[in-house]
């Protein structure tokens, strides 16, 4: 496994932050989303909301990086990816309507509150079952002729799928439920804490149950993870895992507020470790490579520009807008 | 329900359906934001709590409008991709570079400082929640310039070479690509556009409230400002558009043979048809009413010009002439309409009954959705025009589209006509039930709305306020939508 830093490679890199900029900031307010028939109707639902409502937004604009992205820098992967996973592309998208709008449609409408807040949960949870299952659609491998998918309208849907798509839906629950309890107080808080330590449990067993069996979907997984220099190397991967999944129990036991939400990001990070490992070079597993993918030199090199320029502004600018909006939420809004 | 249709035909129905819908949003928005910006900027030199009131309020209708933006603006960035595959494969390498850049520079913008705009005013100074507002404005502005570029490159394409694989792939200028010869016209139009719907919706507001009250301070306000931007912007809006309509015929003959109803060739001066039922079938434009010799006078500044016509085109290759024919029409048409408010407010003005004609109110109100109407009218008359191509000459839509069966691209269809319906049908009224509330004095803005008292910005409702919004929560019930 050699990486040679070209341009393809440096774009597959920026991909993949987008990805997981997406899934760890969209994956809290998801969470949250996923969490919220748990929350009590009235104020704590209202402080949950109130916990993510500036930020939403900017969260989800990672999601059109990442699509964006793998557009522009592998137009190929994303004529593939999309056929491939078409039922989960559409489902996540108007999951993803009917959870966005409910941020405004709930205040705008008590008397129909409680809709809006079922469609709050159910679109956040489609939208992260549909990720997860287009994870493990694509890790299992699609079929590929040519310049195009060429399976049929179901092969994404397999046990794994299911397996990968519940758990990303129990990791998002991990991070909204971290998230809410550094922002709440209380008996909300109390009930955060609560609820991050089953969905921690319920993700770590998904973890487990994923890093099993995925080296036994294809010869080169298995091949990848167990070749001898490797294996050494990649070792500190799953200790690390367990070393932080035990930091993260005892955080949780002590009701410590940031700690719970860093160690659920490690867990992320690690995960992201992980699948990069498996999938590298591959950008749609097992069939195309990142070279074959890659747009014209021309585009990555305008495009990197881009990146090199605003991407920090970009940081600078969505890390003041949290701190804006930084504290406790209280129960009347931010103090 | 869309058995006759094959799946290139559903994949086209599902993308105007979607980018439709969607760009009714961002009309708003564009012209909305900017609209705050003015208000927030009034408030900020004058110290008029009037302009304050007015900002809140116009804020909340930001809010709800920006929201369904944003949702059915994600669905249109994976578009391209479920539906269009193969055009992706294939403009992937130019256009996409483009679109990464409207992410970068103007998605990002508008979400991270829309959190600031919405509910900041309490957390930041008001210097800094101007910035943000203005920040948001720049956002919108910018995003358009990139999408609009994008969509002027695959009517107009320039600046590209076309790899082994058949591939478009970037020449060494990407100004030639960005600034191909149709974006300025488009942009200029298209943002103009977004600026007339906006005041003309405001105008329609402001009117509304003048009919219920003429002394109603802040309808006053708006109904000045909107019509003001009305006669000022209307007539620019038309010579943008004539330039914009000689810049089509120089590069995309056929969209304004169609536009024209020119079926046939004139080689003596071309006539203006204002009226007429085009048959594709017998190439023909029956019932026709006409001026003669007028669109030579209008395309090519002189009568007695030839003109070609479509029968100059190979049949395969000519738009479909009947809705662009009457798109053309519905929006020039409107355009007209929107001159003549502008010029009877000016009118009103000079008697000083610009508060106090309620025919002038009226027909502000009925004008309300007209810009909505003439934007959709004008997008189907550059989109269908275009046809059959995706990128004008080299790729065609049927090259274009996904390996994806009829019956998946039409269960999607479905499902997006069920759900856009529904969602966005209510987020609509939930903005017309704010129309209709009007401004007051004191408004409160997003965070702090008087239904919604637990938002942000360090406002503390009383206690009672919150016992009536958990009541209203136990109250509504199961699944109670209406």
């Amino acid at each position: 496994m050699m990486v040679n830093f070209d341009l393809a490679t440096v774009w597959a890199f920026i991909i993949a932050f987008a990805v997981l900029m997406y899934v760890v900031m969209d994956g809290f307010d998801l969470g949250i989303g996923i969490l919220f028939p748990f929350y009590r109707p009235g104020t704590e639902r209202d402080q949950a909301m109130n916990a993510i409502a500036p930020v939403w937004d900017g969260n989800e604009t990672w999601l059109v990086l990442g699509g964006g992205g793998l557009f522009a820098a592998f137009p190929l992967a994303y004529a593939i990816v999309l056929p491939a996973t078409y039922p989960l592309m559409i489902a996540m998208l108007l999951g993803l309507v009917f959870r966005g709008v409910a941020f405004e449609f709930r205040w705008r409408d008590p008397r129909h509150q409680r809709f809006w807040d079922r469609a709050f949960f159910a679109g956040s949870l489609v939208a992260a079952m549909a990720q997860g299952m287009t994870l493990g659609a694509l890790l299992q491998g699609v079929h590929v002729e040519g310049r195009a998918y060429a399976g049929g309208w179901l092969d994404w849907l397999s046990p794994y799928s299911l397996l990968t798509g519940a758990g990303v839906v129990v990791g998002y629950a991990l991070l909204g439920a971290c998230w809410l309890a550094i922002k709440v107080e209380g008996d909300a808080q109390t009930r955060a804490f609560r609820h991050a330590r089953a969905a921690a449990l319920a993700t770590l067993l998904a973890m487990a149950a994923v890093s099993l069996a995925t080296p036994f979907l294809g010869q080169q997984y298995f091949a990848r993870w167990f070749h001898m220099p490797l294996l050494i190397a990649l070792a500190p991967v799953p200790v690390a895992t367990v070393s932080v999944a035990v930091l993260l129990w005892r955080a949780l036991g002590r009701r410590e507020e940031w700690p719970p939400f860093l160690y659920a990001l490690a867990l992320f990070g690690l995960g992201a470790i992980g699948l990069g490992v498996s999938m590298w070079p591959y950008v749609v597993p097992q069939s195309v490579t990142i070279w074959q993918a890659a747009a014209p030199e021309r585009s990555q090199v305008f495009m990197l520009i881009g990146v090199g320029l605003v991407m920090p502004l970009i940081l600078a600018y969505t890390g003041w807008a949290y701190w804006v909006f930084r504290g406790k939420v209280g129960e009347h809004g931010y103090h | 329900m869309f058995s006759g249709f094959d799946a290139t035909v559903l994949a086209r129905m599902q993308f105007a359906f979607t980018v439709s819908f969607h760009f009714i949003f961002p009309a708003f928005s564009i012209g909305l934001a900017s609209y705050l910006a003015v208000l927030e900027g009034l408030w900020l030199k004058t110290g008029r709590e009037l302009y304050l009131d007015l900002f809140r309020y116009w804020l909340k209708i930001f809010a709800v409008a920006f929201a369904m933006g944003v949702v059915s603006g994600l669905v249109m960035s994976y578009q391209f991709g479920t539906n269009w595959s193969v055009f992706s494969d294939k403009a992937g390498g130019v256009i996409g570079p483009l679109m990464a850049y409207e992410v970068l520079t103007a998605f990002f913008l508008e979400a991270g400082f829309l959190g600031v705009m919405l509910f900041g005013m309490g957390r930041v100074g008001k210097g800094l929640h101007f910035a943000a507002t203005l920040m948001v404005a720049l956002g919108t502005f910018i995003s358009a310039f990139w999408i609009l570029s994008v969509n002027s490159w695959m009517q107009t394409p320039t600046g590209y070479e076309i790899g082994p694989g058949g591939q478009f792939l970037p020449g060494p200028s990407w100004a030639a690509i960005i600034f191909n010869p149709s974006f300025p016209y488009r942009l200029v139009h298209t943002v103009i556009a977004a600026y007339l719907t906006t005041a003309l919706a405001v105008g329609a507001v402001g009117a509304w409230h003048l009919l219920r009250d003429r002394q109603n301070a802040h309808a006053r306000k708006m109904f000045s400002m909107a019509m003001w931007m009305a006669a000022l912007v209307a007539p620019v809006q038309i010579f943008a558009g004539d330039a914009h309509g000689l810049n089509t015929l120089e590069h995309q003959p056929a969209k304004v043979m169609a536009m024209e109803g020119h079926y046939q060739s004139h080689p003596h001066g071309a006539p203006l048809y204002l009226f007429g039922i085009p048959d594709d079938r017998t190439q023909t434009l029956r019932y026709a009413i006409a001026i003669p010799k007028a669109s030579s006078l209008i395309l090519k500044h002189d009568p007695d010009a030839p003109l070609a016509g479509l029968d100059t085109i190979a049949p395969d290759k000519r738009p479909p002439v009947w809705i662009v024919f009457w798109s053309f029409r519905v929006m020039v048409g409107l355009g007209f309409a929107m001159l003549g408010l502008g010029l009877w407010s000016l009118l009103a003005r000079a008697r000083k009954k610009l508060y106090d004609w309620p025919w002038l109110h009226r027909a502000a109100l009925v004008m309300g959705p007209s810009g909505f109407v003439a934007v959709i009218a004008g997008w189907v008359t550059t989109e269908v025009g275009r046809q059959p191509y995706t990128v004008y000459g080299l790729l065609t839509t049927a090259q274009s589209r996904s390996p994806i069966a009829a019956p998946a691209v039409a269960a999607s269809l479905l499902a997006f006509i069920l759900v856009y319906c529904a969602v966005f049908g209510i987020g609509v009224w939930y903005i017309l039930k704010l129309m209709n509330q009007g401004a007051h004095p004191h408004e409160t803005g997003p965070e702090q709305d008087e239904r919604a008292p637990i938002r942000s910005a360090g406002i503390t409702p009383g206690p009672h306020q919150h016992a009536a919004i958990e009541d209203m929560g136990e109250d509504s019930g199961a699944g109670a939508v209406t």
